[in-house]
């Protein structure tokens, strides 16, 4: 019998019963949510029970909402049965205050820098991660760039003459 | 050497050295670096660097309109630009719910194809340079300049291609561009298939990449890998198949598979998908042919909230006057949803995570990049091999540092 949606839905419930919620199909893919200490538990059921099987993490990033109060940071998992040629995505929510998420990586290998890079730009905590550290930005970097409070560009730069580029100088570049 | 020098019993001390491979390097193919512990030649452990080449890419495409997405694109994977900029259109036609015409998704497909087919020609060129064949790489870059005109017909660029709209390309394409596909189609095979002869049975080469930076299939799932470098672990995972888009269930090919993921399987399958990929682009353009009249017309969607109007309807009708306003101040705005579309990348799957909250640009994006999840494999497929074996490796991986890093 292939592996439907409503399958995976109705196997998540069976064992998790009221504690995943949240399930959608925006396009065609099954999304669900849960509380952010059940992460590992589910993957671990998403990867061992036989008839699911979801062994291939496709993806892992974060989202900030930041007018979620209490749950602004979202991880995001791509996961995908290559048998059965189904995909789904489960996000959990965690407080930008304290955001410690547990770590994938004793499951799945390729969490290991994804969840690099999600600390890099979200100053998401992985609990147990091997290596947890900037990964594409510089170490010395004090804030985490993703997140929507800061701007695209990096107020704290000394070396970029704002009036050459025709911002808040008092000279504009007329020649007359 | 170790037979000159005698150490006194119980005085041994294993020393190791630590050297720095990059991140300005001629044997790595961008900005990477490798710091690598040796213990004489062979690799007792590495640790990469990455994000030298890092641009912000997401930061950007959350302030950016879907086309100037587009050029953030090319950027990634830029050996093989067009392949970037027709995932990221068909990740937005997802969103949008857009079909496109047969004749878009034929000629998106021959496009796909000959970025492809440029891709892992650089690919399997380099692991010749690396491991000392230079000629094969110059031989091949001939064929790989033909590519690139066929972009510039089609859209202006070689290398940064920019290429196409949501829903189709920006022009028809023209005769010269069918006249260059042609001489690809014919003089190419002529030409791979000496490339073959230089290096599929070469002794020489094949010491040096058979049984290097092995990779079973169980630990290159587990690694997150997918494209050439799955395909040589013995796991057929094509998107293509898996998923197809841009028609391409209208098409017949193999997808070849090696066994122990050696550089050398990842070699030969790179080299039979580029056999393919030409099947597959001679059987695109014969369906392309195939249509006439009106219908051999049709480059694009009908999608005016997305699609640029004509120039000469633009300064002679109204609607498409503030169409056209409204698209390029990027006025328009994107439907609320949340997708992840992927295509088949040269490298393997690439994945666009999108989530729009009904704005002019994204709320989020985020590009799932091949390159990235499979680089992390690097140490595990060196340790216990030579600092030359890991320079083939590295090579042969087709690690492109844009993509990496965006």
């Amino acid at each position: 019998m292939a592996l439907t949606n409503e399958i995976i839905r109705h196997k998540l419930i069976e064992k998790f019963g009221e504690e995943v919620t949240g399930f959608e199909e925006p396009y065609g893919m099954l999304s669900f949510t849960s509380d952010k200490n059940l992460n590992l538990k589910l993957l671990q059921f998403l990867y061992d029970e036989p008839s699911l099987g979801f062994r291939f993490l496709t993806d892992l990033c974060a989202v900030h909402y930041p007018n979620n109060t209490g749950k602004e940071l979202a991880v995001v998992y791509h996961l995908h049965n290559l048998r059965e040629n189904v995909r789904l995505r489960y996000k959990v929510f965690t407080d930008i205050a304290k955001p410690d998420v547990f770590s994938a990586y004793a499951l799945f290998s390729a969490a290991n820098w994804m969840e690099r890079e999600t600390f890099d730009f979200f100053g998401v905590n992985f609990v147990g991660h091997p290596n947890l550290k900037r990964i594409l930005n510089v170490e010395e970097m004090e804030y985490f760039p993703l997140r929507k409070e800061y701007p695209l560009e990096d107020q704290k730069r000394i070396d970029k003459d704002d009036e050459m580029f025709g911002r808040e100088g008092e000279t504009q570049a007329y020649i007359k | 050497m170790s037979e000159h020098v005698t150490l006194p019993e119980g005085n041994v001390e294993k020393q190791t050295t630590t050297i720095n491979i990059g991140p300005t390097h001629p044997a790595t193919h961008g900005v990477f670096q490798n710091i690598v512990e040796l213990d004489g030649e062979t690799i007792v452990s590495a640790e990469q660097t990455v994000g030298y080449i890092h641009r912000a890419f997401e930061k950007i495409a959350e302030h950016r309109t879907p086309y100037q997405i587009t050029t953030l694109t090319d950027r990634l994977n830029y050996c093989s630009a067009p392949l970037n900029n027709i995932g990221w259109h068909i990740a937005c036609e997802k969103l949008l719910g857009i079909k496109t015409p047969k004749r878009v998704d034929y000629l998106r497909v021959i496009i796909m194809e000959l970025s492809r087919i440029s891709d892992h020609l650089i690919c399997n060129s380099i692991v010749g340079v690396d491991s000392g064949a230079f000629s094969g790489f110059l031989y091949v870059m001939q064929y790989r300049e033909l590519i690139y005109e066929i972009y510039e017909e089609i859209c202006g660029s070689r290398l940064t291609t920019n290429m196409g709209r949501i829903g189709g390309f920006e022009r028809n394409f023209t005769a010269q561009a069918f006249e260059k596909l042609e001489k690809f189609i014919k003089e190419w095979p002529v030409v791979l298939k000496e490339f073959d002869e230089l290096f599929n049975r070469n002794r020489i080469f094949m010491d040096r990449t058979i049984g290097v930076g092995p990779i079973s299939a169980e630990r290159a799932l587990n690694y997150g890998f997918t494209g050439p470098n799955l395909r040589a672990a013995g796991v057929d995972y094509d998107v293509r198949l898996h998923s197809p888009y841009s028609s391409y269930e209208d098409f017949q090919f193999t997808v070849p598979v090696g066994s122990t993921g050696d550089c050398y399987d990842r070699y030969l399958v790179r080299d039979q998908e580029m056999w393919q990929s030409l099947e597959i682009i001679k059987q695109a353009y014969k369906k392309v042919q195939e249509f006439k009249g009106a219908e051999a017309e049709v480059y694009h969607a009908d999608v005016p909230d997305f699609y640029l109007p004509d120039k000469k309807d633009v300064y002679t009708k109204m609607e498409a006057l503030i169409y056209h306003f409204k698209i390029i101040m990027g006025e328009t705005k994107m439907p609320v949803g949340e997708v992840y579309s992927s295509i088949e990348a040269a490298n393997g799957e690439l994945g666009f995570y999108l989530i729009s909250d009904g704005g002019r640009s994204p709320y989020r994006l985020h590009f799932r990049r091949p390159c990235f999840i499979y680089y992390q494999a690097y140490s595990e497929l060196t340790k216990g091999g030579l600092l030359s074996d890991a320079i083939i490796t590295m090579s042969s991986l087709n690690l492109i540092a844009g993509e990496l890093d965006a």
